[in-house]
């Protein structure tokens, strides 16, 4: 009954996001036709995948040549922390029909999760809150495909010799700095980086999943010891 | 090509099934506390073993000498990303920095 207003509010509220999402898929496109994949590959990948930072990294690992197997896991493990999303999500979606569901898994990424959930939690008694967050989803989708667009077509105007790989680095760092809040996450991140590094010879390219793991591993451990009473 | 778009495929069908996961279930599973606790720690091991090598380990052959450009370019934007929070802001000013110290070491 009051579907349009909810969803023209989920997508109006997203706004502000697309601000940073749409340079940063352009920076995807760019970064995708820079690496060798070719146009529909590239816009498919935004399309099929729909996942920011897990992107960016597929586009790297396609470029060094990694074993299908290898890139597969990798996706795997960087979006596996969507499943938090989900949980987190489906108190609210459960009365929903499958084709509801189905919808709002695709759009349930990052930045449409923190909108939804909050509003989810604040407007749950009125009902009907699914239509805000599909408004959200779609805004964010829009601007992610528009964005990538526009990379893949700017990526073929720009010549070569510029360095643009080493625009992964600065915005990996970019995500990467705001993460490290305490002493277990930057632990758990120089510990990856630094068995990234050693890693780095190791067949299949399995440096980067090892490193995830040794990183998780030396974040939960330093937990432990920091958070010990006493 | 065709294996680009198998691994294209797979991942994006293993994603939607991680987002999907909880959402079918109802709500009835809720994921364990330790499981919650690990996933914190995905993202900065993942971009953080992504950034390094690319960092001290250019086209693949190690580069660990202080004047290394990409080194000085990457602490510049972790400088600006760690007094900023801005993400473009954060890009710019790395690609600016890795230019000037191409240009000037040339």
């Amino acid at each position: 009954m009051q579907r349009k207003p909810l969803f023209l509010q989920g997508a109006r509220d997203t706004l502000p996001i697309l601000i940073g999402v749409a340079p940063f898929g352009m920076i995807y496109g760019v970064l995708a036709v820079k690496a060798g994949l070719a146009v529909a590959a590239a816009q498919g990948m935004s399309v099929i995948l729909f996942a920011g930072s897990a992107q960016f990294m597929l586009v790297q690992l396609l470029g060094a040549g990694t074993p299908w197997f290898v890139a597969v896991a990798s996706t795997f493990i960087i979006n596996l922390r969507h499943a938090l999303y989900s949980a987190s999500v489906a108190p609210h979606t459960q009365r929903l029909s499958p084709l509801w569901k189905s919808l709002l898994a695709y759009v349930l990424v990052d930045e449409v999760y923190a909108v939804a959930i909050t509003n989810f939690e604040r407007s749950a008694p009125r009902g009907g809150q699914h239509w805000y967050m599909l408004g959200s989803g779609l805004a964010l989708w829009a601007g992610w495909q528009a964005g990538t667009a526009l990379g893949i077509f700017l990526g073929a105007q720009i010549p070569e010799g510029l360095s643009l790989d080493f625009t992964l680095v600065v915005t990996f760092i970019a995500l990467l700095v705001p993460t490290l809040k305490d002493r277990p996450m930057l632990l758990a991140a120089l510990a990856a980086g630094m068995t990234a590094v050693a890693a780095n010879g190791l067949p299949y390219k399995i440096g980067l999943l090892l490193a995830t793991l040794v990183g998780i591993v030396v974040g939960l451990w330093s937990e432990r010891a920091w958070q010990k009473p006493g | 090509m065709a294996e680009t778009w198998l691994i294209i495929l797979l991942s994006g069908l293993l994603t939607y099934g991680i987002r999907l996961s909880f959402i079918a279930l109802h709500g009835r599973w809720q994921p364990p506390l330790v499981f919650q606790r690990a996933l914190r720690y995905v993202p900065p091991a993942v971009l953080s073993a992504i950034i390094l090598p690319e960092i001290f380990l250019p086209a693949g052959l190690p580069d660990f000498s202080p004047l290394n450009p990409r080194l000085l370019a990457g602490i510049l934007a972790v400088l600006v990303a760690w007094r900023t929070r801005s993400t473009l802001l954060t890009i710019v000013t790395g690609m600016l920095g890795l230019y000037l110290v191409q240009w000037l070491i040339r």
